[in-house]
């Protein structure tokens, strides 16, 4: 087997341009090698900051940003792509190497049709005439399993769903006929019941292409599905590179038993208590100049001390009812009561006490933060809004939250441009609790997190609810989040709760259609795990 | 073309009218408020009160305001904009010939200037912070920079004094031909060139790199296309809609604030014509020429409007 694909010793720089001070240059990928031969799917898994998407790149010659390639070689079908000129490298892009992101609803040019975009390569690098180009098109819009193959190339971007145009990158990567397929995190975006379908196509696609793929994400689990082998990334330098099967079931690096494992927290769920903190009675609520419900019918409570964690799709309503609970989109119907008293429905009738006994922790920690703040400022604010703290007691307490948030005061002075991912996040949890609230409403808080870090902003979540009873309500879409952190579930889909109840009962048999679908949909870490689900799928339609 | 479309088209369309109303209203009042008599004006200071009151009743001065802003705006939309104070002439009748030079100066200017200041932007764009790129913003802020009379006069002096190539004014007769004319509103059209271009260029470069940093503009080079396919292809008209408003503004500015440039080059345009009357606060000229250039920004803004709606897919091709 001849290689299609020859690392050797390569080595990344990014050129750091900050805001304040000298720029300055990092590594960040530092000497990695590997090889990939024709027909075969290598999976570059690791967290953010690994530099899998960087190595992707690297094999188009391109670096974003500031990123550059600094030293190695990188060869396709024997031939050094670093060492060619501007016009070899045209003709590698797109031709011998194209490549599909993360987020294709953001990598289609939104005024042009999509035909025009799937067949531009092959026109302008005068492959084959247009079409031709076509008509390859069209084949691969059915095999990709899209409605209507011979007509959604004339729609635009806006025009088809998520899920769709991740089918669609797909095919505007194949129809060029290349050598090598970049998959950088094609279906992270996407919601789970409609990752299946995607990963199902992009699976058959490259099997029955015979191209060979580079497949990049931080899901151990979707990558063990495709890949014939995996290799494990972590700050640029390779951890194990191996067969898909001795990665999953028979990891050599602690790293990749960390990754394996992960999503493994057990949580023993509480009985509800006689006091709800919140009971949501029959909300249905509707944005301004809409004529449908965007949530109907809603009929939840949650217990003191307890996690009720709401679970859905996106458009499925989650988001829409924390602004009703926190009083940012009034509901037409029904009431909010609050630890026994009913709420406003509008914020700016809601008292003081009110507002500091309900907190809200966003998804994006980085927004949700004045990056002109230090850390003291941001969780100081609160104590002197809330409880009019000043000078030594204050930041007395800042220190007490700090250490709760297992950061400690030496980060009392960092602005929110100097933290992690996960830090960040745990400086927003500690606001949240600066206000002693009874309720904290958790809005998507680990979806941005990569998992190893996620499970540690889990665990400390239960582990305050322990000390400080805090009850939260839990919006995600996640469900190994759903398992780890709750109490009891509630289950929305388009708009209304279709299932709830304590977890023990919700996540167990018989289910209804939708959580079915749902619960069966998540990734499990096994080989053959795709094909057995899409297998039993069509079973039970067929039986139907 | 979808409901939408046709709706969110009609409403700049209503939105345009009743700016115009609500900006004839305000000329109205405004000229008004002028202090002085327009009889005491015409008549001299030496008229006797009765003559005064005469020609105030004749002029229909002693209506009340709100009736008289009614027959002005009625005749205006009849194409009669009143007889100019000074010389008894019809103002319409004046105007119209100058109006219409004027228009032919700025459409001269605008033919040059509007695809220079793209095909300029879309270079800046393509040699970004490179020489290209920073000479090309020096030159255009450079001309931007310099009073307009001055940068008249400095080409006035190279073209028609030392190269000979030009006679030093720019006067237009009615039995000139086309060619004719083209010739000789030359200078005044490198003149408004050079003020219009920088702004265009600048804001054609700054929406056209604002658009580079999108996702799709990766997936272009990742195709393997060539830089300038991927700024003229994929950029440029997702840019179209800043790109047309500030071309319109231009565009404005080439019929409205022309006076100086038409007074260096001795252009028989609305610019002399305006400057003669105000000096002498002849009011139904100030009000019909005020009349004409909020018209003129109306029209342009609101094409702008229009054709930013008709550039956005999302609105052409709903769901």
């Amino acid at each position: 087997m001849t290689d299609l694909l020859k690392v050797r010793n390569l080595k990344i720089g990014a050129h750091v341009v900050p805001p304040q001070g000298k720029p300055f240059d990092i590594e960040i990928v530092h000497g990695v090698s590997f090889d990939l031969a024709k027909g075969r799917v290598l999976g570059l898994i690791g967290e953010s900051g690994a530099g899998k998407s960087t190595i992707g790149l690297s094999a188009l010659a391109y670096g974003r940003g500031g990123v550059e390639i600094t030293g190695g070689e990188v060869s396709i079908n024997g031939r050094d792509i670093l060492k060619g000129s501007l016009g070899d490298l045209r003709k590698l892009r797109g031709h011998e190497v194209t490549y599909v992101s993360q987020s294709a609803a953001a990598s289609f040019n939104p005024s042009k049709r999509l035909m025009d975009q799937v067949v531009e390569t092959c026109v302008r690098h005068k492959l084959c005439s247009r079409s031709e180009a076509e008509a390859r098109a069209v084949t691969l819009f059915e095999k990709l399993g899209l409605p209507d193959p011979q007509n959604i190339g004339s729609r635009y971007p806006h025009q088809v769903s998520g899920g769709q145009l991740q089918r669609i990158m797909t095919a505007m990567a194949l129809c060029p006929q290349p050598d090598l397929v970049i998959f950088d995190e094609p279906t992270t975006a996407l919601d789970v019941t409609t990752q299946i379908d995607v990963l199902a196509a992009i699976k058959d696609a490259i099997h029955d292409t015979g191209v060979a793929a580079l497949y990049i994400t931080h899901d151990l689990a979707v990558v063990a599905q495709v890949s014939d082998e995996i290799m494990v990334l972590q700050h640029g330098n390779t951890v194990e590179h191996g067969e898909t099967g001795q990665i999953i079931n028979r990891p050599k690096e602690d790293y990749t038993r960390a990754l394996v494992s992960v999503r493994s927290i057990e949580h023993e769920e509480k009985a509800p208590t006689d006091a709800p903190v919140l009971k949501i009675e029959n909300i249905c609520a509707r944005y301004p100049g809409l004529s449908a419900d965007v949530v109907k019918n809603i009929d939840v409570e949650l217990h003191a001390g307890q996690t009720l964690a709401v679970v859905g799709e996106s458009g499925s309503g989650k988001s829409t009812l924390a602004r009703v609970i926190t009083g940012l989109l009034p509901p037409h119907t029904g009431k909010v009561i609050f630890d026994g008293r009913p709420l406003s429905a509008e914020l700016a009738e809601r008292s003081k006490e009110d507002l500091r006994e309900l907190q809200m922790i966003y998804q994006m920690a980085d927004v949700a933060m004045n990056p002109r703040q230090t850390v003291a400022g941001i969780i100081g604010r609160p104590l002197e809004f809330y409880f009019g703290l000043k000078g030594a007691a204050r930041d007395k307490r800042v220190n007490e939250l700090l250490e709760e948030i297992e950061l400690g005061p030496e980060f009392r002075d960092r602005y929110p441009a100097e933290l992690s991912g996960g830090q960040k996040q745990r400086v927003c949890i500690a606001r949240a609790l600066a206000a002693k609230p009874k309720l904290i409403i958790c809005d998507e808080v680990t979806s941005a997190l990569d998992p190893l870090v996620a499970d540690g902003i889990l665990k400390l979540l239960l582990n305050l609810q322990k000390i400080e009873g805090v009850s939260f309500l839990f919006i995600t879409h996640d469900l190994a989040t759903v398992k780890a952190i709750s109490d009891s579930i509630a289950v929305m889909y388009q708009g209304e709760v279709v299932r709830y109840g304590a977890k023990s009962k919700v996540l167990a048999p018989p289910f209804d259609d939708y959580t079915d679908l749902l619960l069966s949909s998540v990734p499990e870490m096994k080989l053959g795990w795709l094909e057995d689900v899409l297998a039993h799928r069509k079973m039970e339609s067929a039986g139907n | 073309m979808s409901f939408l479309v046709v709706k969110l088209v009609s409403q700049r369309i209503a939105l345009g009218l009743m700016l115009l109303l609500a900006a004839s209203a305000l000329i109205f009042v405004g000229t008004q408020m002028l202090p002085g008599d327009v009889a005491q004006t015409i008549l001299g200071q030496t008229a006797t009160p009765e003559a005064l009151a005469n020609l105030r009743a004749e002029l229909g001065l002693n209506e009340p305001a709100l009736s008289r802003y009614f027959s002005w705006l009625g005749n205006a939309l009849q194409g009669d904009l009143g007889t100019a104070l000074t010389n008894g002439k019809d103002i319409a009748e004046s105007l119209s010939g100058r109006l219409g030079n004027t228009l032919f100066l700025a459409a001269c200017a605008a033919v040059v200037s509007i695809p220079l200041a793209i095909i300029l932007g879309l270079l800046a764009v393509r040699f970004r912070n490179r020489w290209p790129d920073k000479m090309i913003s020096a030159v255009t802020l450079a001309t931007i920079s310099v009073p307009e009379f001055i940068l008249g006069y400095l080409v006035m002096y190279l073209v028609a004094v030392k190269l000979r190539w030009l006679p030093s004014v720019s006067i237009v007769r009615p039995e000139m031909d086309f060619l004719d004319r083209i010739e000789a509103i030359a200078m005044p059209v490198i003149v408004l060139t050079f003020v219009v271009l920088a702004h265009m260029m600048r804001m054609t470069r700054a929406a056209i790199l604002n658009v580079m940093e999108s996702a799709y503009i990766e997936t272009a080079e990742l195709k393997g296309l060539s830089a300038f396919r991927v700024i003229a292809s994929h950029a440029m008209p997702n840019a179209i809609a800043p790109i047309v408003n500030v071309v319109m503004l231009n565009l404005a500015y080439l019929i409205v604030g022309v006076v100086v440039v038409e007074v260096v080059f001795v252009y028989p345009g609305m610019g002399q014509y305006l400057v003669d009357h105000v000096s002498k606060r002849d009011v139904p000229v100030v009000q019909a020429a005020g009349l004409i250039f909020a018209a003129v920004y109306i029209v342009l803004n609101t094409t702008a409007d229009i054709i930013a709606i008709l550039a956005n897919p999302r609105l052409r091709h709903p769901k």
